[in-house]
């Protein structure tokens, strides 16, 4: 028996975390948008990022994408500072928002073959009706991108943010403008996508019930600040509610969870 | 890099081959302005200095190659803020200087089709021939379109930074430095202390260069030389204020507001 075989092997070490932010802080002016801010994602996880309107969320993202420019903390992506890496950063991340779009005048293909070549994507077409099957879009490839429904449109732009195969993909309010059925077959082709692909993904949504079925995690923030976070379970567990809607109630209208053990003992 | 330029030429390209607003941009103001003053030279030439006023046509296409240049940066970028498409390019692996290097290019192409389609049709309907101007014509362009980029990239700070409230800028700013380049009128018609003003202007030297060619004077080597010096200063001056201005709109978080606005 050789003496290495002797030695216990070393526990593996732990993945490093995909995002890592850490003590991030934005102000405007006088406004706290977000406040000390610190939580990792690992890969593969969907990381729900919740609270209600003027919460810190979209501002996070937008720091996350290097939008705007922190005041305070630091943020590393595949164990890249974004202030030094971020284009490198870049292409291996995407963003889609229910709040942006593509050209209107353009085709759904010109608009998606100038984002795949940007991205520098390789067998850009293969790549594009690849795409727009997984959402169930195929017939809109030659029409101009304005003429599609809202919903056609938001899942246009899920197209251009899967389009370079992104490792990390941050959604702010993927299926705000969709009916309830689109809207889940929107969450099946995301689900299929993170489980076949493992992408990281940072998930903002108001739909409570969504946020249950798509998060492994969540974190809810209220005026810049995290007052929750944990797996959608144990977030329940510790406000001792019924729902996640419930808490996202009791966050918006009181500032914080404590506030509602408080007031079950009422 | 040149992938992503291109692909952003294409961008732009696409929204002209679709839009018959946009093509109108580059041929129906032009070649309208360019009826005008047409007209206005042919009636000026029958009762008045009937050779000298030949340089109103050719004044008018150049001012008409400075100004598409400066929109072709402007309008550009604005056609991305209206589409609520900035922030799908600002988190493309793409950098700020290779968009506006697309947006120059872009200048380039508007630049050249104006000056052709206007050329051809100056020589049809008013027996203006603008290659009189001879060898000259092509540093003059040249001198026009570095000082478009310069104005277009001085304007899309203002943009960036002031939003949609300073969208006017796009078609107004060139016309701030028209008076002063002496664009219909030599510069000594100017009040003294506008002369000298007027001097520090690149598009100056391209219009009282253009005069003196048309009178058979000799092209002024020296002149050009200011010019360009003149224009490496403002580009790098407009570079410089786009960048600032981009820096404070991120610290300000105004890049999201426009984009998603």
């Amino acid at each position: 028996m050789s003496h290495s075989a002797s030695v216990p092997a070393e526990p593996p070490a732990p993945e490093a975390p995909v995002i890592a932010v850490n003590g991030l802080t934005k102000r405007f002016g006088d406004l706290t948008a977000v406040n000390d801010v610190s939580f990792s994602v690992r890969r593969g996880e969907i990381l729900g990022l919740l609270g209600p309107n003027g919460a810190g969320k979209t501002t996070t993202i937008q720091l996350m994408l290097g939008l705007t420019t922190p005041t305070a903390g630091a943020i590393t992506i595949f164990g890249q500072d974004l202030r030094r890496r971020r284009r490198q950063i870049l292409t291996r991340v995407n963003f889609a928002s229910a709040y942006i779009s593509l050209p209107s005048n353009l085709t759904v293909e010109e608009n998606l073959t100038v984002f795949s070549r940007l991205y520098g994507v390789k067998n850009a077409k293969r790549r594009t009706t690849e795409l727009l099957e997984l959402f169930e879009i195929p017939q809109t490839l030659t029409q101009v991108t304005g003429a599609l429904s809202s919903g056609q449109i938001t899942r246009l732009n899920l197209c251009k943010a899967f389009l370079n195969d992104p490792e990390a993909l941050f959604l702010d309010e993927p299926t705000a403008s969709l009916d309830p059925d689109i809207a889940d077959k929107v969450r099946t082709a995301l689900g299929e996508i993170q489980r076949e692909r493992g992408v990281t993904m940072v998930y903002t949504s108001h739909n409570m019930q969504e946020v249950e079925a798509m998060c492994d995690r969540v974190i809810f923030l209220s005026r810049g600040n995290i007052v929750a976070q944990g797996t959608p379970e144990d977030v329940l567990k510790t406000s001792r509610s019924d729902s996640m809607e419930e808490v996202f109630i009791a966050i918006a209208r009181n500032g914080a969870l404590r506030d509602v053990d408080e007031e079950d003992d009422d | 890099m040149w992938r992503r330029v291109t692909a952003m030429v294409a961008r732009y390209l696409y929204l002209y081959r679709r839009s018959l607003a946009r093509a109108g941009e580059v041929f129906f103001w032009p070649v309208m302005d360019l009826v005008v003053w047409g007209f206005l030279m042919t009636y000026l030439r029958r009762h008045m200095l009937p050779q000298a006023i030949v340089w109103l046509l050719g004044a008018m296409i150049f001012w008409d190659v400075l100004y598409r240049a400066q929109q072709a940066i402007t309008l550009s970028m604005s056609e991305d803020i209206w589409a609520k498409n900035l922030i799908n390019l600002f988190i493309a692996p793409i950098s700020v200087f290779e968009l506006l290097l697309a947006t120059c290019f872009m200048g380039v192409i508007k630049a050249t089709i104006t000056i052709l389609v206007l050329g051809t049709l100056a020589s049809v309907l008013y027996a203006f021939d603008i290659t009189t101007i001879g060898y000259a014509l092509l540093p003059f362009m040249l001198v026009l379109l570095l000082f478009g980029w310069a104005l277009g990239t001085f304007t899309m700070g203002l943009i960036l930074r002031f939003g949609k409230a300073a969208e006017a800028l796009v078609w107004g700013i060139p016309f701030l430095v028209q008076p002063l380049s002496a664009v219909f009128y030599p510069v000594d018609v100017l009040p003294q202390p506008l002369r000298a003003a007027a001097h520090w202007l690149p598009s100056t030297y391209v219009f009282e260069g253009m005069r003196a060619v048309i009178a058979g004077a000799p092209f002024d080597i020296q002149n050009l030389g200011i010019a360009f010096a003149l224009n490496m200063l403002y580009l790098a001056l407009g570079s410089m204020f786009f960048a600032y201005m981009l820096r404070v709109v991120r610290e300000r978080g105004h890049i999201s507001r426009l984009g998603m606005e």
